[in-house]
């Protein structure tokens, strides 16, 4: 575990850089994250983590089919708007823990 | 537990999926779609019975197989009796559970589970001896199979560094 100064916020991160306490999450934090990963964040982005966020404080174990069933955006674009690992980047970028769902 | 990172990690899966009971087909879908949703490239390739989950009159049907599955057990864990399996409607039954459970786990049907990977850039083919053998056309094939090709055509794709080829 690491803590590490994102946008001007002290937040606490494990080893592979996700969130370990989410409430430490806001929308600059966000930016700053999804820069580093070469993402620049629209609104369609922040629906998509606004989603994520809203699930996993619902308890539910999230999966790109889960997003893709959310009505915001099919699984085509969210592996267009979080190229390259679209749950794990976005999850990463909403400050949830890493998705530990194998589908 | 804390999983150490490859420093040279994974570019590219090649998937071969030879056999056509669900929980094989399934075994196909679920690496190659673990792997898009790494950033992985996945290319798939469907041969002899494996067909049947790119073929459109069968793919929606696929069984799990109740005789000679020493596997199997009842609901509950008891040991599952081969002589059961031979009776009429307990494969269509069994295979129905299956479905079931996997959809309880968020397991999608065979025919999203394939759109997903390819959302994902996956590509999907289907093996040239096998297609013959079963006299398949593409027209019989699944919309989204980007072609029937050989063996030497799928290996042709599977070069390049870090790339592993799966046999499922």
């Amino acid at each position: 575990m690491e803590e590490k100064t994102i946008a001007g916020v002290k937040v606490a991160l494990n080893e592979e850089g996700y969130f370990t306490n989410p409430e430490q999450w806001n929308e600059e934090i966000a930016k700053e994250i999804a820069t580093e990963e070469g993402i620049e964040l629209n609104d369609k982005h922040f629906e998509v983590l606004n989603f994520l966020r809203e699930k996993f404080n619902e308890g539910e174990v999230l999966s790109i089919r889960k997003v893709g069933n959310s009505g915001i955006v099919n699984i085509k674009e969210l592996y267009q708007l979080f190229p390259g690992g679209p749950l794990k980047k976005s999850s990463r970028i909403a400050g949830i823990p890493k998705p530990s769902s194998c589908v | 537990m804390t999983i150490k990172k490859e420093e040279n990690p994974l570019k590219k899966v090649c998937v071969i999926c030879a056999k056509g009971s669900i929980e094989d087909v399934y075994a196909t879908l679920v690496m190659a779609n673990g792997a898009v949703m790494e950033g992985i490239e996945a290319k798939v390739f469907f041969t002899f019975f494996g067909l049947d989950a790119i073929t459109k009159n069968r793919m929606k049907k696929l069984k799990t197989a109740t005789l000679g599955n020493p596997a199997m057990r009842m609901p509950g864990g008891l040991p599952f009796p081969s002589l059961l399996g031979v009776l009429p409607g307990v494969e269509a039954g069994v295979s129905l559970m299956m479905k079931k459970g996997m959809e309880k786990l968020d397991i999608p049907p065979v025919e999203e589970f394939l759109e997903m990977i390819i959302a994902g850039g996956g590509e999907i083919y289907a093996c040239k001896m096998a297609a013959e053998m079963f006299k398949l056309e593409k027209k019989d094939l699944w919309d989204e199979v980007i072609d029937i090709i050989t063996v030497g055509d799928f290996y042709a794709m599977c070069g390049g560094e870090n790339t592993q080829i799966i046999f499922t």
